[in-house]
């Protein structure tokens, strides 16, 4: 139990390291885009792990609730509710740059950009 | 009433203008706009300088919660350089800016462009007065989707993979940020700067911390440009808008510096025992190698603004070197080359904008002859070219002096790095001089005696610059002062 | 039960996200991502975070995953050049992996009440929200009132978005009557008709979302994106070029910009009514009345931000014309 109460961090690792791998290795612009977004999704999961409190139940508190209900915390929901919405923002911009890439350059694949601004 | 005030205005002004700004018809109003708001960001940080000197920090509950469970907005010496920095440069390359602006980028795009400025400068504006680590990683986003904008407005289509680096890794550095906050918001349950620096000592748990510490340095170290996590940087501005360049050199990556001061020196240096250690030797050999490697690549770079940005490199290197000197006289040295550096590297950028717009380019070749044909703008060049090299009597030699008598005190480490500061410097000399070789030794290209002096209205700004490099080079109180109360701050909280 | 659902849910997203990272055909790659999407925000849920899995699964696994579709149709659909830089990331990838992993050890377990997380501001927000902001749900309280400040940052990064993709992409062009090619899926009568059916039901979804957000799961920023995913369906279904005639995309960038100066407005009354900014407290002879009237006010802005700026970015990449 012990252990298994640390899988969702060591989950937030791995994908933070195969978003990060795809971002390096991918010469496509698309691909870093879409390793970028698993890269990001991860420290989505680091911060809800955090939240949870065992037995404990959604930070909603109904008029006239009763007092022992133990509540998740709510401070992690709201930053990740922040994080998601930059990250989708900073997605879209990416995609935008990328359809202008290929119009300008022909390709999306960062050699072939890289050698053609160093032909020019 | 409205004093009480002040600490937002840099903020919620440049905000409320921005939707306005994007919606406008006209080019010029949009411009009219953007600049009267800036100089009133910039008014307000003068009162804000003027207030904190007198009486010290201020503290301000956002949404009047008190602080941790509210957001603190906090303004200390520190965040009124940054500011002055920050809204300065913004009023400059906004006022020069304009006839650069209308060569380069479409009528009907400029509403959005100055849109995109306004939120850039309310971001940083942002970052200067934060008092709580999440709302950094907030306007650090902002800051950052603002500038992609603005550089990917660029005149060629090389602007585009730049801000596309620029994106991925200004996006990594940013998340890598977000998790060190994470971790210590997870062991103490809190992201005000203030409470955090109080509760961290008292964590029994030494990994996750040290984790937290490497991950916002780190981050903010790619944000920053600090060697060898630069490469974003020198195209990022060599392609940018000229005005951009101005704009985005005084103030991107030093606020990446000031947050990963903040945090070194306010929250996790008095964390544990040995942070100061760590800080110092992995910061100050980067510093060296950033200020050695910079300077010789800038040698060797044929578009000058490229060059300018090499140059950058080896410059960051001076400020981190300060702070990782970790004594008085080191991080004020720092926190005072972080205002000059903006002041010379932003004159800079004003006179390639104005070099470009009259020359069409910015590789050595176009610039031949260029001291015959536009005297005044290469004239700027070269006394801004003498200050970023430290010639006494420049702002430049300011930075320098305070950094070699801090380097003083470190004994035998002290020589060694005063050595690298003077060789740094010489190839300062180098790449500097090659530019003022080929415009005032080389005659102009075939039919360049068309080329005539930069308009008024880019002159004015960038001789105000010159003129405030000498002025802070023969009288520094003003930065020096600054800087001092912001090394005690850091400094007082490191213990 | 719910442990072995989560340990499931965890391996399948790296399952997935490999997949993803390994596949060279674009479009399945961005399909395989809103898969993941879909799993983290179950994830979530399970977590007790209903707000984040109904924004993840939204946004996500919705309005991400058509924005890239929108992007591969008008770039690439193929990676062509192979893999680089194994040294490098190798590097990079093993030593971020031993010293979180060293890092994780010392964490407080998933679930512990007594960690710190859970001691200092986390009870604050619990024990007085009910009292001081008086609405059920606290993280509506945490997010508009009291780091209102950060939220107001949010919405202003997503105008950026717009603003810079409408710069590089240009406002969409319209297409008059005759020459509109673009009907969507008009001829797949079942598509079109089920689909036509969804969309009331999926707005009144987003409006209960948007409106009900202080007592359940809910706010701003799902109601917005939730609407804009039943007007982008709209737009697919009908084609794009009859969608913009509906709704010129100039009209929705200015709705954009005015949810975004909505929400700075509400600071910018605080400011002139003496209160500090976002202090909503101001706003009405009873604090209490105050903070609801505010947070009414600027989640009314969150969600037309959102909403504006997810479709005017959907239409910039679906209306583009190569140029």
């Amino acid at each position: 139990m012990e252990i298994l109460g640390l899988y969702n961090y060591w989950v937030f690792a791995i994908l933070l390291l195969i978003g990060l791998y795809a971002v390096i290795t991918k010469p496509n612009f698309t691909k870093k885009l879409i390793g970028l977004n698993i890269f990001q999704a991860a420290i989505f999961l680091l911060y809800i792990s955090m939240d949870k409190v065992d037995g404990g139940t959604a930070p909603i508190i109904p008029h006239g609730a009763a007092k022992d209900i133990i509540y998740s915390n709510p401070v992690p929901q709201v930053l990740i509710l922040t994080a998601i919405v930059v990250g989708i923002s900073t997605t879209a911009l990416g995609l935008a740059l990328v359809v202008r890439i290929r119009e300008a350059y022909g390709t999306i694949e960062e050699d072939k950009v890289i050698s053609m601004d160093r032909d020019q | 009433m409205l004093a009480a005030q002040y600490p937002v205005l840099p903020v919620i002004v440049p905000l409320l203008s921005a939707p306005i700004a994007a919606l406008m018809p006209n080019r010029s109003l949009a411009w009219i706009m953007a600049s009267l708001v800036s100089a009133l960001v910039f008014a307000t940080a003068v009162a804000l300088t003027v207030i904190v000197s007198a009486q010290g920090m201020i503290s301000y509950e956002v949404g009047g919660w008190p602080a941790p469970y509210g957001i603190e907005v906090r303004v200390d010496s520190f965040s009124v350089v940054m500011l002055l920095v920050i809204s300065g440069a913004s009023t400059l390359a906004l006022i020069s800016g304009k006839a650069s602006i209308d060569a380069q980028i479409p009528s009907d795009r400029q509403p959005l462009f100055f849109a995109a400025w306004l939120l850039a400068l309310a971001a940083y504006s942002g970052i200067a007065v934060a008092g709580d680590a999440f709302n950094i990683f907030v306007f650090m986003e902002i800051s950052s989707l603002a500038g992609y904008v603005l550089i990917a407005n660029g005149p060629d289509r090389r602007a585009l993979p730049a801000t596309f680096k620029y994106l991925v890794m200004g996006t990594i550095g940013a998340s890598f940020y977000l998790i060190g906050v994470g971790l210590a918001y997870m062991m103490t349950g809190t992201l005000n700067i203030a409470d955090l620096h109080a509760r961290l000592g008292d964590v029994p748990y030494l990994r996750p911390i040290l984790l937290s510490a490497a991950f916002v340095t780190i981050g903010l170290a790619v944000k920053a440009a600090v060697f060898p996590l630069h490469v974003w940087m020198p195209n990022a501005y060599a392609r940018a808008p000229s005005a951009v360049a101005v704009f985005l050199s005084a103030c991107s990556t030093k606020a990446a510096v000031y947050v990963m001061l903040r945090f070194d020196f306010m929250i996790f240096g008095g964390a544990f025992a040995h942070h100061d250690v760590q800080f110092s030797t992995v910061l100050m050999s980067l510093a060296l190698l950033g200020m050695l490697i910079g300077s010789a690549v800038a040698i060797y770079e044929r578009d000058v603004k490229r060059m300018l940005g090499y140059s950058s490199v080896g410059q960051i290197g001076y400020i981190l070197l300060g702070a990782s000197m970790i004594s008085l006289g080191g991080v004020s040295a720092g926190v005072i080359h972080m205002f000059n550096h903006a002041m010379i590297k932003g004159g800079l950028f004003l006179a390639m904008g104005a070099l470009v717009l009259r020359l069409g380019g910015g590789t050595l070749d176009d610039l031949k002859g260029a001291g015959r044909t536009m005297p005044w703008t290469m004239g700027a060049f070269v006394l801004l070219g003498l200050s970023l090299i430290g010639m006494p009597l420049t702002a430049g030699f300011i930075s320098k002096w305070y950094l070699v008598q801090a380097a003083l005190d470190l004994g035998t480490l002290g020589i060694v790095l005063i050595a690298a500061i003077l060789i740094s410097s010489l190839m300062a000399v180098v790449y500097i001089w090659r530019v003022v070789e080929v415009a005032y030794f080389q005659s102009p290209q075939a039919g360049a005696s068309k080329h005539q002096e930069a308009p008024l209205m880019m002159l004015v700004p960038l001789w105000a610059v010159v003129l405030a490099n000498v002025y802070f080079g023969l009288d520094p109180s003003i930065p020096v002062d600054l800087a001092t109360n912001a090394a005690n701050i850091l400094l007082e909280h490191a213990k | 039960m719910i442990i072995v659902f989560s340990l499931f849910l965890l391996t399948m997203m790296v399952v997935v996200a490999l997949a993803v990272v390994e596949t060279r055909n674009l479009f399945a790659a961005a399909m395989l991502t809103g898969i993941f999407s879909f799993l983290m925000a179950a994830n979530f849920f399970v977590l007790d975070a209903a707000d984040v899995a109904l924004t993840e699964a939204a946004v996500g696994a919705g309005v991400a995953t058509v924005f890239f579709l929108g992007a591969i149709a008008l770039s690439s659909e193929h990676e062509h050049s192979a893999s680089r830089k194994f040294g490098l990331a190798l590097l990079a990838v093993a030593s971020t992996a031993v010293v979180i992993l060293l890092g994780t050890m010392e964490f407080p377990i998933l679930g512990d009440g007594s960690a710190p997380v859970h001691q200092h501001v986390a009870p604050w927000y619990l024990e007085k929200t009910p009292e001081l902001i008086h609405v059920p749900n606290v993280v509506t309280a945490v997010l508009a009132s009291f780091r209102g400040y950060d939220t107001l940052g949010e919405v202003f990064v997503v105008l950026t978005a717009a603003i810079g993709v409408l710069s590089l992409l240009g406002f969409p062009r319209n297409n008059s009557e005759e020459n509109a090619v673009n009907d969507g899926l008009s001829h797949q009568k079942i598509l079109h008709i089920v689909g036509k059916l969804l969309i009331p039901l999926i707005i009144l979804f987003g409006l209960y979302v948007q409106f009900h957000g202080d007592f359940g799961p809910g706010g701003g920023f799902q109601a917005g994106t939730i609407i804009a995913a039943a007007l982008i369906l709209y737009a697919l279904l009908s084609g794009g070029d009859r969608a913009r005639r509906q709704m010129p995309p100039r009209l929705l960038f200015g709705m954009a910009c005015l949810g975004a100066f909505i929400y700075a407005g509400v600071g910018g009354t605080t400011l002139l009514l003496g209160g500090n900014l976002l202090d909503y407290s101001v706003l009405s002879h009873d604090p209490v009345h105050g903070q609801h009237l505010g947070i009414m006010l600027i989640e009314f802005g969150v969600g037309l931000a959102v909403a504006s700026v997810m479709l005017t970015i959907y239409h910039a990449f679906a209306g583009h014309e190569h140029r």
